[in-house]
């Protein structure tokens, strides 16, 4: 999966959670949370949906990797590429 | 319309699941409605037949408006399918105005001394307004049948109008209210206290709220399609009204609620390492958040402390008939809604869990049923969420205590002797002076650190 | 001058006056500001008027606008009917009004209908002042409250004046009301201080007044009683009774609006008024509370009124006969289910 695809689907993940998130002013380096005024259970819906989505695990210690954008991507194609391999 | 909750003046039918001739039974979801916070699922206070809808969908109307008639189970209702034949006791749904049912006294008690039901009678005079001969003629037609119990008019119970409503809006019995009032009369301050003080039914199963409704499925999806055009176009006046409603709340709040408040910073290092491990060996989907030990944790600690655990109305503390944590959740358009969680001390954690999701979902997508908001008998805040450190809460009318729950932040920490780094959390607890004291609420206060620090007891 | 200076509101500067001496101040803004308007009525010139509302006000404008009449109510509600139709805006005056019975046949036959018996071709855009109310010794003749009868008339707008911002904001805009204005002033209450802003505001013609909010029970009145309904009112809150007390001041068209809305709130109603009870505003105010707040309710509207007599000239006797404090207090407590 590329790394556009994996954007999208985070973008996507975060478009049911948080309806009125406009990815063209989505920084990247943001932290979703205070960006899209997410809160722990939306960061675990998030989370979740990328689980099912992706078909990989996301340990708890994990989630701070996924905070921003290009993080959540970063950290996604990391576990993706090793869950393939 | 019932009040779904404090400050609510007026709703709208945004919807009906049922139709006349349904049977329903008491707890079933029959109408969803829009209030100035949210779209809510109206639950049916007993169980009859629904004989008509007098309130169309799309229409508001102030909270006490009558939404439908009901019958008693086994009463022929004439649905719009079936509508032929008896024309002596054919519905009045053909007089003009579904409202306007037009006796005089006389007809009244004669309809009531020969067992009459007036809504099953047709209406011959000027305007439909039924006269003595109807009366006369639907009691001869019905005469092998026993009488038909009593219309509210002539229930013979003494009450004013007001209590009356209150009374329909509960889904109380007047009969079992003791009336305060001249020669007897139930008074609206009566009703109240029987509210409160567990004569009332309580939704019919116990926890979890079973979702019995024939519209479970279907609700959902609907409340979701009629929210989206109301949030697209009239948004902001949705976000006013309920601007308007938290402020009526909050202002009886600080106007009548004597506030004192209480605040002890815990260490929950391991405590969070606990839930780590818990939540190590599941899925997403199956962990837990600390949201749900803070809610435990308080609902175990009221057990002992039920003077926090209720309403105060009409100057006097009614204890709640269970621990219904009401859960602050913020909506993403601004303002916020605090449903129940109810018999939260019975709950396990992954039931909690589960119940709160299932919250939060509802919450923002609309589809909470009415009894949920009007259930809290406490309500828990957990605004660490959004990074503040501490709370002083305001209590949401009638109840009579918050407890907020802060950050979970590193702090500094002597531990055995030694300074240590740990993981602390603030516990705030407001608490209202003419339910409980101070030493009480410290007391509540401390017992819910302690199933805090140990969290095998939650 | 700063932009910061131009957004802090300045503390409206204050004047003291008696509620005698804002009645004149109205009356004079009418004179300054349409030259249309002109006064007319029984010893309003060379002697000031009977309450002396409009003393000195002949020197100032004239006999042409200031014009004495001979005693004839009906020739002076005539002649100021006649006098509108043809475009001039006159305020006449009726010293009291219980001399205004022998100008009703113009104001209900004339003034009140002219506009519907000439399919709309003829306003009857004229003032009618008059006085109420007991409190004086002055006995049967002189003391009557006759407020319900006008409210009782179509075509005609009727408002009671009692507070000072009420003599000063109402006059203006009854002038350009296109129809016929009737106000009640109250003699009993024209040495009445009260410190007010220096520029008065207008106030709305058709609109009740909530004077007190309260929580616990809605008290309607209207007039100068509304004074003595204030005073019970703080005594009940003493005794834990928070009263709402509202001033009809429209009498017709009524602002059943303001009082159903406050109704829904408390749950109980009072009705206060100096006039006798049957047949009064009183009784219009219960049934419209009945027709539509009858779900609100928790316990029966109750009335006070004028004891049904004529007024007496004793002085405790008058006293007896009209709602006091202490009458105003046993019914709410009785309606309030305190007894």
């Amino acid at each position: 999966m590329t790394t556009d695809e994996l954007r999208d689907v985070v973008l996507d993940a975060l478009t049911r959670i948080a309806p009125e998130t406009d990815p063209a002013t989505l920084g990247p380096g943001e932290d979703l949370r205070d960006e899209l005024d997410l809160d722990s259970m939306d960061e675990l819906n998030l989370i979740t949906a990328l689980c099912q989505r992706l078909r990989i695990d996301i340990p708890e210690g994990d989630y701070p990797q996924l905070r921003t954008l290009d993080g959540a991507v970063a950290y996604l194609e990391r576990r993706v590429s090793a869950a393939t391999a | 319309m019932p009040s779904l909750g404090s400050g609510m003046d007026v709703g709208r039918i945004l919807e009906w699941y049922v139709q006349p001739g349904d049977e329903v039974e008491r707890g079933q979801i029959v109408a969803l409605v829009e209030t100035d916070k949210a779209n809510i699922d109206v639950e049916i206070f007993t169980d009859g037949v629904i004989a008509e809808l007098l309130v169309e969908a799309g229409v508001k109307v102030p909270v006490g408006t009558p939404l439908a008639r009901l019958a008693d189970l086994g009463t022929e209702v004439a649905t719009p399918a079936a509508k032929e034949g008896q024309p002596a006791v054919e519905p009045a749904a053909e007089v003009p105005a579904p409202t306007s049912l037009v006796t005089s006294p006389i007809v009244r008690r004669l309809a009531e001394r020969t067992g009459v039901d007036l809504h099953a009678v047709h209406g011959t005079g000027r305007g439909g307004v039924i006269t003595r001969h109807d009366v006369e003629e639907a009691a001869a037609a019905q005469r092998p049948t026993p009488p038909a119990p009593a219309a509210p008019a002539g229930d013979g119970h003494r009450a004013s109008p007001y209590a009356r409503r209150l009374a329909a809006e509960r889904g109380l019995d007047l009969s079992e209210v003791a009336g305060s009032g001249p020669g007897g009369a139930v008074l609206a301050e009566d009703v109240e206290a029987a509210a409160t003080t567990g004569v009332r039914p309580s939704p019919a199963a116990g926890p979890p709220p079973a979702r019995t409704a024939p519209g479970e499925v279907a609700a959902p999806p609907a409340a979701a399609a009629t929210t989206a055009p109301a949030d697209t176009g009239p948004a902001t006046d949705r976000g006013q009204a309920m601007r308007q409603a938290i402020a009526r709340a909050m202002e009886r709040s600080n106007r009548e609620i004597p506030h004192y408040h209480l605040g002890e910073t815990i260490d929950i290092e391991s405590t969070l390492g606990w839930l780590a491990e818990v939540n190590a060996d599941r899925p997403p989907a199956e962990r837990l958040l600390s949201a749900v030990l803070f809610i435990k944790a308080t609902a175990l600690a009221l057990r002992r402390s039920s003077d926090l655990n209720g309403y105060w109305v009409d100057g006097a503390f009614h204890p709640g008939d269970g621990i219904h944590v009401g859960v602050a959740i913020n909506l993403r358009r601004g303002g916020l809604l605090a449903p129940a969680i109810r018999n939260a001390d019975e709950r396990s954690l992954d039931e909690l869990m589960a119940a709160l999701k299932d919250l939060v979902e509802r919450t923002r997508a609309g589809g909470l049923r009415g009894s949920e908001l009007t259930d809290p008998t406490i309500t828990v805040s957990n605004l660490g969420d959004s990074g503040v450190d501490t709370i002083q809460g305001v209590i949401t009318p009638p109840q009579v205590a918050f407890v907020g729950v802060g950050r979970i932040t590193p702090r500094p920490w002597a531990v055995d002797g030694m300074l240590a780094v740990r993981r602390t959390v603030y516990l705030g607890l407001s608490a209202d002076h003419r339910a409980s004291d101070g030493h009480r609420g410290a007391r509540v206060l401390t017992a819910i650190a302690d199933h805090l620090r140990r969290p095998e007891t939650l | 001058m700063t932009a910061t200076d131009a957004t802090t509101r300045p503390t409206p500067e204050t004047v003291r006056m008696t509620l005698r001496e804002a009645h004149k101040q109205s009356l004079r803004a009418a004179l300054d500001h349409d030259e249309r308007v002109f006064l007319m009525g029984e010893d309003i010139g060379a002697y000031g008027g009977c309450f002396a509302v409009t003393m000195g006000l002949l020197d100032e404008y004239g006999p042409e606008r200031i014009r004495d009449t001979p005693l004839s109510e009906i020739a002076i509600v005539g002649t100021a009917i006649g006098a509108a139709m043809n475009g001039m805006r006159p305020i006449a005056e009726i010293m009291t009004c219980n001399f205004s019975l022998l100008a009703m046949d113009q104001i209900i036959n004339n003034a009140a209908t002219l506009l519907h018996m000439s399919g709309g071709q003829f306003n009857v855009p004229v003032v009618i002042r008059t006085t109420a109310g007991a409190g004086r010794q002055l006995a049967a003749q002189h003391s009557h409250s006759f407020e319900p009868y006008f409210a009782h008339v179509p075509g005609i707008r009727v408002v009671s004046l009692a507070t000072h911002a009420d003599a000063r904001g109402v006059l203006a805009p009854a002038l350009e009301d296109p129809d016929p204005v009737i106000l009640f002033e109250y003699p009993r209450l024209m040495t009445m201080e009260a410190e007010v802003p220096v520029d008065p505001d207008i106030v709305d013609l058709s609109s009740a007044a909530i004077r007190r909010p309260g929580s616990d029970v809605t008290v309607v009145t209207y007039g100068a009683t509304q004074h003595t309904v204030l005073d019970a009112a703080e005594a009940l809150a003493a005794d834990g009774i928070d009263a709402e007390v509202i001033d009809l001041r429209s009498l017709r068209p009524l602002d059943d609006a303001t009082v159903f809305a406050s109704v829904a709130r408390t749950h109980r109603a009072v009705v206060v008024e100096e006039a006798w009870r049957t047949v009064g505003l009183g009784a219009e105010v219960a049934a419209r509370i009945a027709e539509e707040a009858f779900y609100d309710l928790d316990a029966p509207v109750a009335r006070i009124g004028c004891a049904e007599v004529p007024l007496p000239y004793a002085k405790h006797l008058e006293d007896a006969a009209i709602p006091q404090v202490e009458s105003i207090v046993a019914e709410v407590r009785r309606v309030m289910h305190r007894g």
